[in-house]
């Protein structure tokens, strides 16, 4: 039996800590443990995005991240971009614009969206195309997820 | 399916080696993890010991210092290289591959280090360090050494280290008047995608004569290339398409590569000639635009 | 805009051509969506899946008693744990197999004959026990020769995968063991005649490779064999209830005894008919007692679910000067994978549906080969077929200097023409509408780009066929005393059904649409539904929930009859949501009356079941601008319109949807996705990285036109849209490649390597 870590770390603006074994990944903690299944696996070697959720201002893909690497981190999924009253703009906006077929890549779509709105508040279709590149989506052909991007950035600028 | 059994993350150099050292062969360096998490998982590699080098500060610093030239340390993630604006000015072509490595994601992680110690011959940093003479610096157990990057790679995922020694940075000579640098590659998608072939290409130029010139070449061979024979065919000839296309023939008749799923050898020698001329296109041009 | 709508007539609707917000958008933006793997219960095991490295190989002994006593290991199975099922036909949606074949490819027995045939399965208190404990697992494999080429696989000499598979050659079996399962023939008038017609004749042969849908969401189920025999299972399925009937009968268990349990889907496209982990879970779950989870991994996706064939087609084409088509020839092969049941005859049905050809001969051969058994993909085999047929038609068009429209126009299928296999179009079909608005479109009409001495431009246009299928839904419906309704019925949403079937209910019931509650249920909560898929689940379904709300409509006029004291013959009317009696001002809103329900007699529960017949043929029509560089071999999509007749767009940005989603899996196909074996019949490139689907920065905005020829049949003239969009584009792809480079490029894909090796010969 290997010996198991234990971790601290602050998940969604709460403390969290959890015991996992040394080689688990960040996503296999969020999904089974902590039960933050939001974040998907679609691959689990970093080429889908599926899994991406933001570690200390950066999008990370959570199945190439270890846990104990989260040890005195901050880590954003999906489960913290709502508030309990109101989503994020990104997230209405994915709805308004029919952003999601099956929805499996959308949690971590929102999270790469989020990342790129957070240093570029007002990005080009070709920034849009780039920064979601690591982003695999299958139903849509990207389409309508640009367009929600950029309707999000035009509602997040508006409020501000 | 594997799993590493044990995870170190030591603040000194010092403490990094004696750890890798102690492991007799069972452990590895993490950087990003973006290679090693992935290599360990598949049965690729087994490991019992991760030691992350992300707490020891020289592996995370980046130092630019006009004379001297610039120090990376081996564990500092792409994205910060390709937003540093002095790196950028000083070496356009490093960040050409810094920004390339993978998607967003893995570029909030992957880093130089990670790069070539994986040593795959498609590295898209190899062939720009060969290109702009860059030196790893290397920390083991006996002390520090030198190498310049063209001499780490053995092999296909081989390389020079031994037990216990780490990449602690890539040091580049500073940068010159009138020079400029490039990396391109050729992928079939325009993301997410492992270098088909790659070409890294650093010129200086006095008037419209290219005066020296160095370029690199990955995935056409065991190992990135330094191909001198290229940079041989560029110094001292005027800047014109001619002068290029001759490095370009220089650089396919370099090329050694095999066929896989990623690209046929043939496919790999025509592109070796292609992606080498229009990457010295685009140095040529940075060298004229140049400020100094 | 991107999306024109031109209604071919006028309606009334309200709620129909809306844009609502899905009801289950808020848990899928949100991560509260429980997906397959997102299932968790007390005591979960986990189980995973020891797979053949070997293509085709004997399985001689397999010796599981080191893994049974690593500690931490509950239970490990093999073939021999499962039943052997007889020869029945199993309903795996377009593609067909049989019960016996389908227990065989979710287990080995006696032969592995793909790499990555499951070979035996273990579960665990752990996924990393698990993983042990399949490496303690020794398998004595007799290694055998591979069959990896539909030619070779065809030979009378080759290795033969089952040595008791006879062809079924035109309807009789042949006495000799071959690797060919089907020879088929759709025949029309006297080809021969028609070709001595002909003043031009084009011919090729065309070739494409095997193609994963590329699912994101792997497949994962979780089952919990009960102590009373009950098995429950948990599944991301396109069917559940033709995963519980083939379940059953896997396991050889009543189908009373399993209950299935959809979770949402993230994407099946055809992959997700077909069960894979499902009897594996229910077993070792029987054998541990505990309830087991199996997830797949992607490479395990890729070696082991159900791709799609790799084809190769012969074509020949006779056409009069002026463009009349007089006759035409193929000859399709299909690999089915190491079991029989391709998509060929689908494809060879397809390729010329859109035409008027008074002369055929379509013969269709089925044919195993050491590679996963292939299960349906979007419009099965006609984008294989279509890619020779439209690639033809366009090469004629370019012999005969004509119009590529024209040449199709010309041709076109009307109601009344006869497709290959003899059944008429009844209704009318909007081929010609698909081709008129890409005439018309402002794509068509706008130049092309100058080419430059590297870059090159080329522009390509080609038509899809899918006849879509209806098959059975079943749903029933509860009026509430505020005034919603909940709506109860069987298809997973895999993009937006759960909408468009709420939808179709609010606007028979004259009420608006977020008064319609929907929900997918289990198969023990709901009737019989067939699979999400074959571009059914809005047109079916929404014959079914128009049904039910006529169901509901009737019953509350009677509950108003009872209000108002009326007699069996007072006039009631129910129009538009509101209930009048025959008095001046007597009258009731939907509302009002659904408050009133408990007064006269309790709730209103409305159902229906249906089983249409007619089909509403489905016809897209796309274009594509690109460029290649011809010193990198790179194609760059520069500009993408798709028209296509969807009947009546219930929700039209989820028509969109489909149709975009098509396009790209489509330029996919066409361009850089392809599965490469080596000479030992092994995937080598078994992962997103290497597998090359398109990504953001690979595609432009894809452009469509929703041409609206409705479907008499349906009661809002809905067709099925789903499938016809990923036809199109690899012959358009490649038209435009050819026209750009002058070179008719006829093996998919055309990926750089293949457009380098080709012009620098
Ligand atoms: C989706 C995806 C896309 C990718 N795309 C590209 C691409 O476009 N181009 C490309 O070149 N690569 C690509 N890669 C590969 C990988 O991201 C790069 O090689 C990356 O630079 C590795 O860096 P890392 O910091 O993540 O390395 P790690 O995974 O942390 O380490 C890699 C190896 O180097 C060793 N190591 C790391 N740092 C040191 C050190 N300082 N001293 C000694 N040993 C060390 C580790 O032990 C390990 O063996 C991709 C990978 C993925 C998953
Ligand atoms: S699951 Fe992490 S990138 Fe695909
Ligand atoms: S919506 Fe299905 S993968 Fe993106």
């Amino acid at each position: 039996m290997t010996k198991r870590v234990h971790v601290e770390t602050r998940i969604n603006g709460r403390e969290v800590d959890f015991l996992c074994e040394p080689g688990q990944s960040l996503l296999e903690v969020l999904r089974d443990q902590l039960h933050l299944t939001g974040a998907k696996e679609g691959c689990n070697n970093g080429n889908c995005g599926a899994c991406t959720v933001i570690l200390d201002g950066r999008i990370v893909d959570s199945c190439l991240v270890l846990a104990p690497e989260v040890e005195g981190r901050e880590v954003t999924t999906i489960e913290g971009l709502a508030g309990p009253e109101h989503l994020h703009p990104l997230q209405q906006q994915f709805l308004e614009h029919a952003a999601l077929q099956c929805g499996i890549c959308t949690p971590g779509l929102i999270m790469a969206a989020k990342g790129l709105l957070d240093q570029n508040p007002a990005p080009t279709e070709e920034e849009i195309r780039l920064w979601l590149a690591g982003n695999l989506c299958r139903c849509t052909g990207y389409d309508k997820i640009i367009r929600a991007v950029q309707a999000a950035a035009q509602q997040m600028e508006a409020r501000v | 399916m594997g799993q590493a059994k044990q995870y170190l993350r030591p603040s000194s150099i010092d403490e990094a080696v004696r750890a890798l050292a102690a492991a007799n062969g069972g452990g590895r360096a993490l950087a990003g993890g973006t290679d090693i998490i992935v290599d360990v998982r598949e049965g690729r590699r087994q490991v019992d010991l991760l030691v992350d080098l992300k707490a020891i500060p020289e592996l995370t610093a980046i130092d630019v210092d006009g004379a001297g030239g610039a120090r990376i340390g081996a564990a500092t993630p792409c994205y910060r290289i390709a937003e540093d604006t002095r790196l950028r000015r000083a070496y356009p072509g490093l960040v050409d591959a810094a920004s390339l490595i993978g998607g967003v994601q893995i570029q909030s992680r992957a880093s130089l280090g990670g790069n070539i110690c994986t040593s795959s011959p498609a590295a898209d940093s190899a062939p720009i360090l060969i290109a702009l003479g860059a030196t790893c610096v290397i920390a083991g157990p006996t002390g520090e050494r030198r190498l310049p990057v063209e001499q780490f790679f053995t092999g296909p995922r081989q390389n020079v280290l031994q037990d216990g020694e780490i990449v602690v940075a890539i040091e580049l000579p500073p940068p010159v008047p009138r020079s400029g640098s490039a990396y391109l590659r050729f992928i079939p998608r325009n993301e997410m995608d492992i270098a088909v072939v790659g070409a890294g290409v650093w010129i200086r130029l006095d008037g419209e004569t290219i005066a020296e010139a160095r370029v690199g070449l990955g995935a056409v061979a065991p190992t990135p290339l330094l191909v001198v024979e290229a940079g041989r065919a560029l110094a001292g000839k005027p800047a014109t398409r001619e002068t290029f296309e001759a490095a370009a023939e220089a650089a396919r008749a370099a090329a050694k590569p095999i066929s896989d799923m990623r690209g046929s050898d043939r496919q790999r020698i025509h592109l070796a000639g292609v992606i080498t001329r229009r990457a010295i296109e685009t140095a040529v041009q940075r060298a004229r635009e140049s400020q100094s | 805009m991107v999306t024109t709508t031109r209604p071919s007539e006028k309606t009334t609707h309200k709620v129909i051509g809306t844009r609502p917000i899905r009801p289950d958008g808020v848990d899928k933006v949100t991560g509260r969506a429980i997906y397959g793997a997102d299932v968790t219960l007390p005591g979960l095991l986990i189980g995973k899946v020891l797979r053949s490295p070997f293509a085709h190989a004997r399985i001689r002994n397999i010796d599981t008693g080191a893994a049974e006593r690593l500690p931490g290991v509950r239970a490990v199975i093999t073939a021999a744990d499962l039943p052997d099922p007889d020869k029945g036909m199993a309903d795996v949606g377009e593609a067909s197999a049989t019960y016996r074949d389908l227990s065989h490819n979710v287990m080995a027995r006696d032969k592995a004959l793909y790499q990555g045939h499951a070979v035996a399965a273990v579960a665990a208190e752990s996924a990393s026990i698990a993983e042990q404990a399949l490496a303690l697992i020794t398998v004595d494999y007799e290694p055998l020769p591979p069959v990896l080429d539909l030619v070779e696989a065809m030979k009378d000499d080759a290795p033969l995968l089952h040595e008791d598979l006879r062809t079924n050659e035109l309807g009789t079996l042949s006495d000799k063991p071959s690797n060919i399962a089907a020879h088929a023939r759709f025949l029309k008038g006297d080809p021969a005649a028609g070709f001595a017609e002909a003043d031009v004749i084009v011919e090729r042969t065309y070739t494409t490779t095997m193609v994963h849908q590329g699912y994101i969401e792997p497949h994962a189920s979780t089952a919990y064999w009960n102590a009373d025999g009950k098995i429950t299972i948990w599944t991301t399925t396109q069917a559940p209830f033709a995963i519980r009937d083939n379940v059953a009968v896997l396991l050889n268990v009543p189908v009373s005894r399993v209950k299935v349990i959809p979770t949402e889907i993230g994407g099946g496209f055809g992959g997700k008919l077909p069960p894979y982990v499902e009897p594996l879970a229910a077993v070792l779950s029987r054998k541990s007692g505990a309830p087991v989870k199996m997830t797949m991994s992607r490479t395990e996706e890729l070696q082991a679910s159900g791709p799609t064939s790799g084809s190769r087609t012969h074509v020949k084409i006779g056409a009069k000067r002026d463009g009349t088509i007089v006759a035409v020839e193929a000859s399709l092969a299909y690999e089915a994978g190491a079991f029989p049941g391709s998509s060929v005859r689908f494809g060879s049905l397809c390729m010329f549906a859109p035409y008027d050809i008074p002369n055929m001969q379509l013969d269709s051969y089925d044919v195993v080969v050491n590679k996963p058994k292939v299960a349906a993909y979007r419009a099965p085999g006609s984008p294989a077929a279509m890619f020779a047929s439209e690639s033809a038609l366009d090469e004629l068009a370019e012999r005969l200097g004509m119009d590529p429209i024209e040449l199709r126009l010309k041709n076109s299928a009307k109601v009344g023409t006869r497709m290959a296999n003899n059944i008429p179009f009844q209704h009318p079909v909007g081929n010609v509408k698909v081709l008129e608005a890409i005439r018309e479109s402002d794509h068509w009409r706008s130049p092309l780009p100058e080419s430059t001495e590297t870059r090159k431009i080329g522009r390509g246009l080609a038509m899809g066929f899918w006849p879509n299928a209806p098959l059975k839904s079943s749903c029933f419906a509860t009026v509430n005393p505020d005034g919603s309704v909940t709506l109860v019925e069987g298809n997973p949403d895999i993009g937006g059904t759960r909408a468009s079937l709420a939808m179709q209910l609010a606007e028979t019931l004259g009420i608006p649409y977020e008064k319609v509650i929907p929900q997918v249920a289990d198969t023990e909560t709901v009737g019989y539904n067939d699979a999400t898929g074959g571009s059914r689940t809005t047109f079916t379904g929404g014959i079914a929930v128009y049904e039910l709300g006529q169901d509901i409509k009737q019953q509350l006029i009677e509950r108003a009859r009872i209000l108002w004291q009326l007699n069996p013959e007072d006039a009631i009317v129910y129009e538009d949501g509101t209930i009048r009696g025959p008095k001046e001002g007597q009258q009731l809103s939907f509302d009002q009356l659904a408050a009133q329900l408990f007064k006269t007699g309790g709730p209103v529960v409305g159902r229906a079941s249906v089983s249409p017949k007619h089909v509403g043929f489905a016809f897209g029509c796309h274009v594509v601008d690109l460029a290649v560089d011809i010193e990198t071999g790179k194609v760059e999509i520069l500009r993408y319109t798709a028209a296509q007749d969807v009947g009546k767009a219930v929700h039209p940005s989820y028509v969109e949807g489909q149709i975009q989603g098509g396009v790209a899996q489509g330029i996919g196909w066409a361009l850089n996705e392809e599965y490469v074996y080596d000479e030992q019949g092994r995937l080598v490139n078994a992962s997103f990285l290497d597998y090359r689907m398109p990504t953001s920065l690979d595609l432009p905005m894809i452009e469509t036109i929703l041409v609206e020829e409705p479907h008499p049949p349906h009661p809002f003239g809905v067709r099925g849209v789903g499938e016809v969009p990923i036809v199109p584009p690899l012959a358009a792809v490649a038209n435009a490649i050819s026209h750009a480079l002058g070179h008719r490029f006829t093996d998919l894909p055309i990926s750089p390597r293949r457009i380098i090796e080709t012009l620098y010969p």
